[in-house]
């Protein structure tokens, strides 16, 4: 195996990154093809799947990242019981892919299909069926892990080992395969509905009114809305349905090859992109899961829209709403909103996952172009707020939280750093743990 | 053509032949599968069995031992009931400076890239000649098509596999058998991984994959993957010298 070193810049894109292209930093980079291939020693590593966490909990700035794209193979698949082994480097997507057409699907699918097995497990994701489903480390039934030590595990759920690497940000070390139980469902297809509301309290009205009825519930926020606007947007549901046998295709991945210049992201363009989502009518339709799950596929490297800077994207979960209604008012009044504000309540399933993120309450998503200093105050505020209504904030989207946020976030830290391999370390570790 | 397609891939570990066996294995072909490392050839065989193919024979053998070709061949004939495709898939990157160092290290690398490619040709052609069916790809390079300073020992082996290619195509016509010569450039796979390319130009497998497909299935003669490696490497080989050689690339 050769080593490959990325170019130490701020512009050409080279090597890997994360998601939200912040911070960029020299990466060096070791493709793995194989679970048993030999793992270096000396430096610490990390494995990088596909690089759609957002912030520095992909990188490692001690040493270089295992690429495990190369570890996409499937193990078994058992059609009747609906349970799929595959190495960890494998994407939701071509899980979908081979799954949807007899009869199952991930049991929880986040916004974008291109998430490997082993991000889904190191982040412990969730989907719009947080409510019902819990999330995603709650249908592993087993899973692979290497150690540095040159050990080589089964975990099951009740081991603490396994509890550890459940949103263990892929520091216990590296996850070889999954095994998942899947979800049974009756076609590819979703009946949806939209329904636009004016305010916080009817949010919580319509999810109140979807909860038992729907299995996915998602909601889009103007983030930009001032005032009497404020929480305005449009609230999505939906159920699997009854369709067509033959399931529908997989899409292409369409690519945004060019940077936005910066102009694209002044807030007034911004609030007139944003007015369009509120101008939606109300209505029902059949979507294919591919586009209802994995809605931000559409745009193909839609990061990049955000131009050279990258920006930072604030994913918390607080207890109740007058938590979410804080953090909106201070984004909407500092103009460092965006476009893309997505609410969601979880659910009361509790995750195994030592460090895992949600938890009951309201997970409120909101996208910040990077303008530097005055954008990194405005989210050092909204993690105060966030502390004082005693939430969290989601590791897998953080580029620059606090020690301190983090640890009040988490009650469990303590103990799940006993479970760390030493071998292995993330950038996001490194700058959050000292 | 009816029934399940049948296939033997020679060096079926590699990522361009694994990415070309998920598509047959997702049409439910029969598959007899040689590689080298016996845990990496039954990883591949359990996730081509996912997709539905049909592994009807798993081989882990060092391809270099020239004596057990025919034998080799002729079991995967009889496992697979018959041969529809063969692909030769097999090969390594060898580290240019050291060869140009270590001149055993060249001699070796061509072994597995022209020498033990071009006998495998030869068996897998006797036999389905005597069945009158089939086609036989190999994977060649773009590299094959002028030697540049940077990789020609990984070149000229590549420039000999295709012309043995064109021969024994040549020699073949009208005896039902087809060789298709495949020109992949830089495939995004482990054998490239680390070396310094312009990611514009490297080349997704599964795209790769599902495009030497086609080519098998169509029988075209030489076929570059992606296309566009046609047009660039007409316009390489129609360099004058002298400016070849000034360039760096």
């Amino acid at each position: 195996m050769v080593r490959q070193r990325a170019v130490e810049d701020t512009g050409q894109a080279s090597g890997p990154e994360s998601w939200g292209r912040y911070p960029r930093v020299a990466q060096e980079a070791l493709p793995l093809a194989w679970v048993d291939d030999p793992l270096p020693s000396g430096a610490a590593v990390l494995p990088y799947g596909m690089g759609r966490s957002y912030g520095d909990s992909c990188l490692n700035a001690e040493g270089p990242v295992l690429l495990t794209r190369g570890l996409r193979r499937f193990i078994s698949f058992d059609a009747d019981a609906g349970v799929l082994r595959a190495e960890a480097g494998t994407t939701l997507g071509e899980v979908t892919e081979l799954v949807l057409g007899r009869g199952w699907l991930p049991p929880v699918l986040p916004g974008t299909q291109f998430v490997t097995l082993g991000g889904a497990v190191a982040n412990d994701i969730h989907g719009k069926n947080h409510h019902r489903a819990g999330a995603f480390g709650r249908h592993v039934r087993a899973l692979g892990l290497r150690r540095s030590d040159g050990s080589l595990g089964t975990l099951h759920p009740g081991d603490p080992l396994f509890a550890a690497t459940i949103a263990g940000l892929g520091l216990t070390g590296l996850i070889t395969w999954v095994e998942v139980q899947l979800e049974r469902v009756p076609s590819g297809w979703v009946n949806t509905e939209a329904k636009r509301f004016r305010s916080l309290e009817e949010a919580e009205a319509l999810d109140d009114a979807s909860r038992d009825t729907h299995s996915h519930t998602v909601a889009w926020i103007d983030g930009l809305a001032r005032g009497r606007s404020l929480g305005r947007g449009v609230y999505f549901r939906g159920n699997l349905a009854e369709g067509p046998a033959t399931p529908p295709r997989r899409p292409k991945p369409r690519n945004v090859t060019f940077e936005a210049p910066d102009f694209l992201l002044s807030p007034f363009l911004l609030r007139t992109f944003n007015a369009l989502y509120d101008h939606l009518p109300r209505w029902r339709s059949r979507t294919s899961v591919w586009k209802f799950f994995h809605p931000l596929d559409a745009l193909g490297a839609w990061n990049r829209l955000y131009g050279r800077r990258g920006f930072f994207q604030h994913q918390s979960v607080v207890p109740d709403m007058e938590g979410v209604r804080a953090l909106l008012a201070l984004t909407s009044t500092r103009g460092q909103g965006s476009f893309l504000s997505v609410l969601k309540r979880f659910g009361a399933l509790q995750s195994p996952g030592m460090l895992s993120f949600p938890r009951p309450g309201w997970t409120l998503t909101i996208d910040v172009p990077n303008r530097g200093e005055e954008t990194l105050a405005c989210l050092d505020e909204m993690d105060a707020v966030v502390r004082t209504y005693g939430g969290a904030i989601y590791p897998a989207k953080d580029a620059r939280m606090s020690g301190e946020t983090f640890r009040r976030g988490y009650p469990r830290l303590d103990e799940f750093a006993t479970f760390i391999d030493p071998g292995f370390r993330s950038r996001f570790w490194s700058r959050v743990m000292g | 053509m009816t029934g399940a397609r049948r296939v033997l891939i020679l060096g079926a570990t590699s990522g361009i032949a694994q990415a070309v066996a998920r598509v047959y294995a997702a049409e439910g072909a029969r598959l007899a599968l040689v590689a080298r490392s016996r845990e990496h050839l039954s990883a591949v065989a359990a996730d081509l069995a996912v997709r539905g193919g049909e592994v009807v024979l798993q081989r882990a053998t060092d391809l270099c031992e020239i004596e057990g070709h025919r034998t080799l061949v002729a079991e995967a004939e009889q496992a697979l009931d018959g041969l529809d495709v063969v692909l030769v898939a097999h090969g390594v990157l060898p580290d240019q400076q050291a060869c140009q160092e270590e001149p055993r290290r060249a001699v070796a690398s061509w072994d597995v890239n022209f020498t033990s490619a071009a006998a495998l040709m030869e068996a897998a052609a006797e036999r389905m000649a005597v069945a009158e069916n089939g086609v036989l790809g190999v994977l060649s390079s773009v590299a094959g098509e002028r030697g540049r300073a940077d990789n020609y020992v990984y070149g000229a082996a590549k420039a000999a596999l295709t012309a043995y290619a064109s021969g024994l195509g040549h020699r073949l016509r009208g005896r039902g058998v087809t060789v298709v010569t495949i020109k992949p450039g830089p495939v995004d796979t482990p054998m490239v991984a680390g070396r310094k390319l312009n990611p514009r130009l490297v080349a997704d497998v599964d795209e790769v994959g599902r495009r030497i497909h086609r080519a098998l299935e169509r029988g075209e003669r030489v076929v570059y993957v992606p296309g566009r490696w046609r047009w660039i490497m007409a316009v390489i080989r129609a360099l004058p010298i002298r400016l070849f050689e000034r360039l760096r690339f």
